[in-house]
């Protein structure tokens, strides 16, 4: 037995969401939030406190919710749009597309508790698809954070930005992998590791893994990048030829759906400017029911199972 | 490891349970109101200890909408609806289907207690890779209709059973149970308006009418009232009652005498039947300690 490894303390990103949410509504009047029955899932507890008028709580009702942010932005605001990620994306995913991307409105549609943060819940209340159903929608930006700072930099990015946006917030607890004064920056993928040998490209909860993947690998001797893509749309096209080029072969890991996701955005890029050895790690299916961390492991999305896709990229395995 | 396969286990119809819940039922049939009303609510306060010992032994349920629901769905089950627990799909039966699918610990509850399964094996309540995640599933659980849990698809499915009935000539009938934060969904008055156009006298729709949602009451969140003159102008006839009375319940659950689809406004108590969970919205997903079990298994002490 090898000693206990100092665990890093871990975090839920619900809190740094609301808290620059907060923080932002401060010092700009027309950020609104709009949620449906899910201010305490959403942790807006302090925030309906302290701008009672500026939460809209439509019920149990998620596209009269998207459909009434389109309509505040219509009317001057800039709406956060929180609810349980499977139900804001599945549930409203027309008026997502005609009423916000479509129309172009600036409204920050926040998912929370995405992949299988509801482990128990059973596939109804999984959001394996959400990346997937809206890399479909034009004109919407996709991110993912990885960690609380960068959720909160995604937030003041999103507040900023003028479009429309879809932010994925991870519950499941994550440790913190960039600087406390980290910056988003749309369309940019950020370098965490360098490395020669093989590139992991890998989004929210997967980032951190991806990083102690990275470190199993050097002890065999592997270099690998690890590259945070926490904006999925628009992709960092560059960074992903670059590593293709420069490492020779790539892996993603998302906690989400193979079909569509991150790792299909990187494919197409993969296949059309830079064909290398290329893996990707997800969800191939509906899950079971367990835990968030049974499933991960199910599914081997750990850093184990991200260090044997890299070796199998090289031809290691 | 040996929890995780055993939880894994298809869940298959438990033969003595399901024989004995034949016999039972046609007792209940027979036995007049009052006689009726004392075995169901015998029942539902068997179902109410289990769904208690179940959430206890996953660490995670929504005991207060099961608590709330749980006369209204024993009396379907055991009152009302033509089932076969041991032929759980059987092409005549009647269709039961719980829309507030989130209340799987109480469905789970109810049907083990008809013998669809072995009691036993709600122990396994969102074990990892267990039939009984927390929302039912339909390829999972026999008994279990259609998959529920994200609000307001139980009621349009319903219908469609309901109008499948109709098209092939047959009998059997047709109730699901919503939630009345649920009825916040605009689904459910799309499939009101389906039903009344199709006059679906072979469906009737229930609301648990507990007046509490997840965050909050639901007249704080987004008002329903009126809601009895909503279903009525929608084209449904309304039967209001004391959703905890067996006996009414039993009453409201008869067949439509008007040709139209009957919606039952059951008003009810979130955790009723435990003293310290009654109209408390927190309880709507928060777990009792063991204490808490054991003091609100002593208040619901037969
Ligand atoms: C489409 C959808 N949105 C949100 C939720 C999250 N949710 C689960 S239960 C619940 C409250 C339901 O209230 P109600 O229907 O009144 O049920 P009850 O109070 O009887 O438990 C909510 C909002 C969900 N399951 N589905």
């Amino acid at each position: 037995m090898t000693a206990v490894a100092e665990q890093a303390p871990t975090y839920d990103c619900r809190a740094d969401f609301a808290d620059e949410l907060a923080a932002l509504a401060r010092a700009d009047e027309r950020i609104v939030a709009v949620c449906n029955d899910s201010v305490g899932s959403s942790n807006l507890m302090a925030f309906r406190e302290e701008f009672p008028d500026r939460l809209v709580n439509v019920g149990i009702a998620e596209q009269d919710m998207v459909g009434v942010a389109a309509g505040l932005a219509n009317a001057g605001f800039i709406p956060f749009v929180s609810a349980a990620a499977p139900f804001l994306t599945g549930r409203a995913l027309e008026q997502i597309k005609a009423d916000i991307a479509y129309t172009h409105r600036h409204v920050v549609l926040c998912g929370q508790s995405p992949g299988m943060a509801y482990g128990e819940l059973g596939p109804t209340h999984h959001s394996i698809e959400d990346l997937s159903w809206l890399r479909a929608v034009p004109g919407l930006g996709i991110v993912v954070p990885a960690d609380p700072a960068e959720t909160r930099a995604a937030v003041r990015w999103a507040a900023a930005s003028g479009t429309p946006t879809y932010l994925r917030i991870p519950r499941f607890k994550v440790p913190a992998v960039t600087p406390s004064d980290t910056a988003f920056t749309i369309g940019r993928a950020t370098c965490l590791t360098d490395g020669t040998d093989v590139t992991v490209i890998a989004v929210g909860t997967m980032v951190s893994r991806a990083m102690e993947a990275a470190k199993l690998l050097a002890d065999e001797g592997i270099s690998a990048r690890v590259l945070n893509m926490a904006s999925v749309e628009p992709l960092d096209t560059e960074a992903v030829v670059a590593a293709a080029q420069e490492t020779g072969g790539i892996v993603t890991a998302e906690e989400g759906l193979l079909s569509g996701g991150l790792g299909a955005a990187v494919a197409r890029v993969v296949a059309e400017q830079c064909p290398v050895p290329f893996r990707m790690l997800g969800v191939p299916a509906f899950a079971p029911t367990g835990s968030t961390a049974f499933l991960l492991e199910h599914f081997g999305l750990t850093a184990q199972g991200i260090a044997a896709a890299a070796r199998r990229t090289l031809g290691r395995a | 490891m040996t929890a995780t396969l055993e939880a894994a286990a298809p869940l298959r119809a438990d033969g003595p349970a399901a024989d004995a819940y034949r016999r039972r039922n046609a007792r209940l049939r027979a036995a007049s109101p009052d006689e009726a009303a004392a075995e169901l609510a015998q029942i539902s306060t068997a179902v109410r200890r289990d769904i208690l010992t179940t959430i206890q032994a996953a660490g995670m349920g929504h005991v207060g909408g099961d608590l709330s629901v749980t006369d209204l769905l024993v009396t379907a089950l055991w009152g009302a609806l033509r089932v076969e627990p041991a032929d759980p799909g059987a092409p005549l039966r009647d269709r039961f289907v719980l829309s507030k699918g989130h209340c799987a610990a109480a469905l789970y509850s109810t049907l083990a207690s008809c013998g669809f399964f072995p009691r036993e094996r709600l122990t396994g309540f969102m074990a990892p890779l267990s039939p009984l995640n927390g929302h039912p599933a339909r390829l999972k659980v026999p008994g279990v209709e259609t998959n529920t849990g994200p609000l307001g698809h139980g009621f349009p499915v319903a219908t469609g059973c309901a109008l499948g009935a109709r098209i092939r000539g047959e009998d059997w009938r047709t109730l699901v149970v919503l939630g009345d934060g649920e009825m916040q969904e605009g689904s459910n008055w799309e499939a009101a308006m389906t039903a009344a156009h199709y006059g679906l006298s072979n469906l009737t729709a229930v609301v648990d009418r507990n007046r509490l949602q997840q965050g909050a009451r639901t007249e704080d969140t987004k008002t329903l009232e009126p809601l009895n003159e909503k279903w009525a102008s929608f084209g449904w006839e309304v039967r209001v009652i004391d959703g905890h009375d067996h006996r009414a319940i039993k009453q409201a659950y008869a067949p439509s005498t008007t040709g139209r689809p009957v919606a039952v406004i059951a008003n009810t108590v979130k955790g009723k039947g435990v003293s310290f969970m009654e109209d408390r919205v927190e309880w709507h997903h928060k777990v009792p300690t063991d204490e808490q079990v054991a003091l609100a298994l002593r208040e619901l002490g037969r």
